[in-house]
């Protein structure tokens, strides 16, 4: 009976304190969560992390959603935040593990091993700077239209035209450059 | 263009692939949701962030997060649901959910929090007007409004502000159901667990909100005519110094309630004399200077557990009790937690017994009593674990005991070593009952041991409270090198214990010694009166364990007494002795029921410290610094690496040198802030 209830209804109705409203909510969307964290991370095991974090928080990041956005605009910018937010503090810990190898060789490994089997995605997802990544992310990952992706980034559709094309330079690079 | 368009292609190929979620890790992502919301929606019960202490996890949330994959139903027995199920009433009656409709035809139950377990909940079908001045007054205005939904969240969103600017808000206020599932979110969200609410869109850390500590406020300064006896009981963990040394490898100055002086001290092996005679254990007593005050000097004591020889060792009977459930489901948890227990089985004896229970939605003996000579069917046992499910504690605890006593024969020691990342869910049983099980098995020869694994969601209270009373050690292990250390290097003396209920107690000369502080130790204060009480239980000794404690003395008429003298007097010390005081040690031999005394004289001569003390003193600095503590001075870390570098002595295994790099990333990380 619940299950055409919106994500707008059952957001709203979570954010009042609903709570199968929200274990619904959060079971139709993990899985979109996730997949959007792999393309901005790279690795499952981030993915993961950043899907649990989410997670975790939603309940009182919920209280924000005021149901003037879609709920899955909503959650993507939730998202994206989370995971710059967690890029950032990733990118402090980097600085303490230099010179301090020996514990995390063992830990860097594994993520390296998964990092492997993804490698001209890697390759390519790292040519591009941080807001690119969350372009292609939405456009090409989530089949967004770049007014769709507009909303969700809070951007005017001509900036996320710009950006694409900005993302065709970057890729034929890396390729003359691989060719070379 | 038509490359590019390949390249856009291509990525598109490749960001489609991407994997399909690890259902385990997925189930715990909604269990944790599904815990933060019931949190978020308890009321009255937990209105300020400290007043449950972090000694006692919360009965409450065992049972939440038992139910928390479940349906709706059994939320009934839970407090915090009310409010909801009266809301999901009226999504089954109208399907079609608007947005009117939750806000203008709340039903609201008045839920106060503890009360309502088991009651069928009173539905009072009323609507609330929202005044902005909600959070604050008296929640009065109980009409049958009409306002636009709209309006109504307006003002949900100006209570809500409100609320924020005045964290303690009113209770009447909270138990108003809609007013408070706004305000209530921001003021009586159960903020032990959650984080701070921000406006921002900053992710909530679950890394840094889901760790709970068990700690008390450093020991104060005492002063020596008013109170010449301190007494603690003695503490081999040091699950405090990993979780230190994580925090600053992960480029993070820890949690001050995470440092226990007294494990971070007691994590290394001091090399005191070899107890000699009948005696399981000897006590070394020195005074030194200070470092970081010159008026004042340091009583170091050391006990130093015999060493019986390895082979002279009854068999062990271990049972490993591992939380499978899904959480472990992570590089640092389970996969290093089989690896560490495969250690560990290289080092038994071919007449040790090993067997496996499992806890996960439904605990199991994955590995019946199995001679350690058959290493091939453990590996085979290990190798066969998987995370999956949740967890069901308390039945795989009893399990596990159940396993033990049926291998131990008499004269046997047996033990159960729970390997958990966290939330040990203990099920129907609250806390108490949890208690009183492990006390009455630890009676009849069964220990427990605890090892945590991995980040974000430990229960170190929980940790700290199940060894304690088990009679076993609490450890963290985070690494490989960290599994060898507690589970190889330490094997005898972790699952081998020489002396239990060890307690301390110090009478200070008060003729000589005008104040004293023991540095560390908090957490294992124990009553004057409870030292000679044999039914007390203490901190038990493993076979070549050794104890530091470190005291903080300042002799009469140094500069560096705090403390004026009364004007009308004190009791005037009737001692003319130059001792500084007298160290009495009790502890019984295992198995015994009556307590044995040890009296040590603590002699005024103060001598240089030894490598051993200094070594220790520099750590229980290092503990201070981390800890905030007031009485360094200018006591930096720089002169704990000093002082730490020249006491390092042989360092055979490498420990002091790696906590000398730790000082070193603390110096900088304690710069950077």
């Amino acid at each position: 009976m619940r299950m055409k209830t919106s994500d707008e209804a059952l957001a709203l109705s979570a954010a009042n304190g609903d709570r199968e409203a929200f274990g619904l909510l959060i079971r139709r969307h993990y899985d979109r969560i996730y997949r959007m964290g792999w393309r901005l991370c790279g690795t499952q095991a981030d993915a993961e992390d950043l899907a649990h974090d989410i997670m975790a928080a939603l309940p009182a990041k919920l209280r924000s959603y005021r149901g003037d956005a879609k709920f899955t605009t909503w959650l993507y910018r939730v998202t994206m935040n989370a995971a710059t937010d967690r890029a950032r503090k990733a990118q402090r810990r980097m600085k303490a593990r230099e010179g301090w190898g020996e514990d995390y060789k063992m830990r860097a490994a594994a993520d390296a091993e998964a990092a492997e089997s993804y490698d001209w995605l890697q390759r390519a997802m790292t040519s591009l700077p941080e807001e690119l990544r969350e372009t292609v992310a939405l456009t090409l990952g989530e089949d967004m239209t770049q007014k769709e992706a507009a909303a969700v980034m809070g951007l005017s559709e001509g900036t996320i035209a710009w950006r694409m094309s900005e993302v065709k330079k970057h890729l034929r690079t890396l390729a003359e450059k691989e060719a070379m | 263009m038509q490359d590019f368009d390949d390249d856009l292609d291509r990525l598109k190929t490749a960001l489609k692939g991407a994997p399909s979620p690890d259902r385990p890790s997925k189930e715990a992502a909604f269990i944790v949701a599904e815990e933060n919301f019931a949190r978020l929606q308890e009321k009255g019960e937990f209105t300020r962030p400290t007043e449950t202490p972090a000694s006692r996890p919360s009965f409450l949330k065992g049972l939440k997060s038992m139910f928390a994959p479940n349906s709706i139903k059994p939320l009934l027995l839970t407090t915090s649901s009310l409010v909801v199920i009266g809301v999901g009433i009226v999504l089954i009656q109208q399907p079609e959910l608007r947005l009117e409709v939750s806000a203008t035809n709340e039903q609201f139950v008045d839920a106060v929090a503890t009360d309502g377990i088991g009651d069928t909940p009173e539905v009072v079908e009323e609507n609330v007007r929202v005044e902005p001045i909600i959070a604050e007054a008296e929640v009065g205005d109980i009409a049958p409004a009409e306002a636009p939904a709209t309006v109504l969240l307006e003002n949900f969103a100006q209570a809500d502000q409100l609320v924020r600017t005045q964290p303690v808000a009113p209770r009447r206020a909270m138990k108003q159901a809609q007013a408070s599932a706004a305000a209530g979110l921001a003021a009586s969200s159960d903020i032990r667990v959650l984080p701070a609410p921000s406006p921002s869109d900053t992710i909530a850390q679950p890394e840094a909100s889901n760790d709970r500590f068990a700690n008390e406020a450093p020991n104060p300064l005492k002063i020596t005519s008013e109170e010449p006896v301190s007494t603690f009981s003695a503490d081999v963990d040091t699950a405090s110094y990993t979780w230190v040394r994580r925090s600053l490898q992960n480029g993070q100055l820890p949690d001050p309630a995470a440092v226990r002086i007294e494990e971070m001290v007691n994590y290394f092996p001091y090399a005191y004399a070899v107890p000699e005679g009948d005696l399981p254990f000897s006590t070394a007593v020195s005074v030194s200077q200070t470092p970081w005050n010159k008026d004042t000097q340091l009583v170091h004591i050391g006990i130093q557990g015999e060493m019986p020889a390895i082979e002279d060792r009854p068999p062990l009977n271990l049972v490993f009790l591992i939380d499978t459930s899904g959480s472990m489901n992570s590089p640092d948890k389970l996969p290093l937690l089989i690896q560490s227990f495969r250690l560990m089985l290289s080092e038994l004896r071919p007449e040790d017994q090993v067997a496996i229970v499992t806890y996960a939605g439904s605990a199991g003996l994955v590995l019946e009593p199995t001679t350690a000579s058959d290493s091939a069917k453990i590996n085979a046992a290990l190798a066969n674990l998987s995370a999956g499910g949740s967890t069901a504690g308390a039945a795989g605890l009893q399990q596990a005991y159940q396993v033990a006593e049926q291998m131990s024969e008499d004269g046997e020691i047996g033990r159960v070593i729970l390997a958990t990342d966290g939330d040990f869910n203990v099920g129907q049983s609250s806390d108490e009952q949890m208690k009183t099980l492990i006390e009455a098995k630890r009676d009849s020869g069964t220990y427990l041991s605890v090892l945590g694994f991995g980040r974000g969601n430990l229960n170190d209270s929980l940790m700290q409270t199940l060894a304690q009373n088990g009679n076993g050690q609490a450890a963290y292990i985070d690494t490989l090198s960290e599994a060898r250390k507690v589970l190889v290097d330490q094997l005898t003396g972790a699952l081998f214990p020489i002396a239990s209920d060890v307690k301390v107690q110090v009478e200070f000369n008060p003729a000589q010694i005008a104040e004293y502080r023991l540095i560390g130790y908090e957490t294992r204060a124990l009553k004057r009166e409870d030292f000679n009480n044999d039914k007390v239980d203490a901190g038990d000794i493993g076979a070549g364990h050794t104890v530091t404690a470190l005291y903080e003395v300042t002799p009469v008429g140094s500069p560096a007494v705090l403390n004026d003298p009364l004007r009308y007097g004190e009791a005037v010390a009737a001692s003319d002795s130059d001792e500084l005081g007298l160290l009495r040690l009790r502890y019984k031999e295992p198995g015994e029921g009556q307590s044995q005394l040890i009296e040590t004289v603590i002699a005024p001569s103060v001598t240089g410290a030894s490598d051993e003390a200094s070594f220790a003193t520099a750590i229980a600095g290092f503990g201070q610094l981390l800890r905030g503590s007031d009485y360094l001075g200018d006591w930096t870390y720089a002169d704990a690496i000093s002082l730490a570098t020249h006491a390092k002595g042989a360092d055979t295994f490498g420990y002091r040198a790696e906590a000398i790099t730790l000082m070193r990333l603390a110096e900088s990380l304690a710069k950077g802030q």
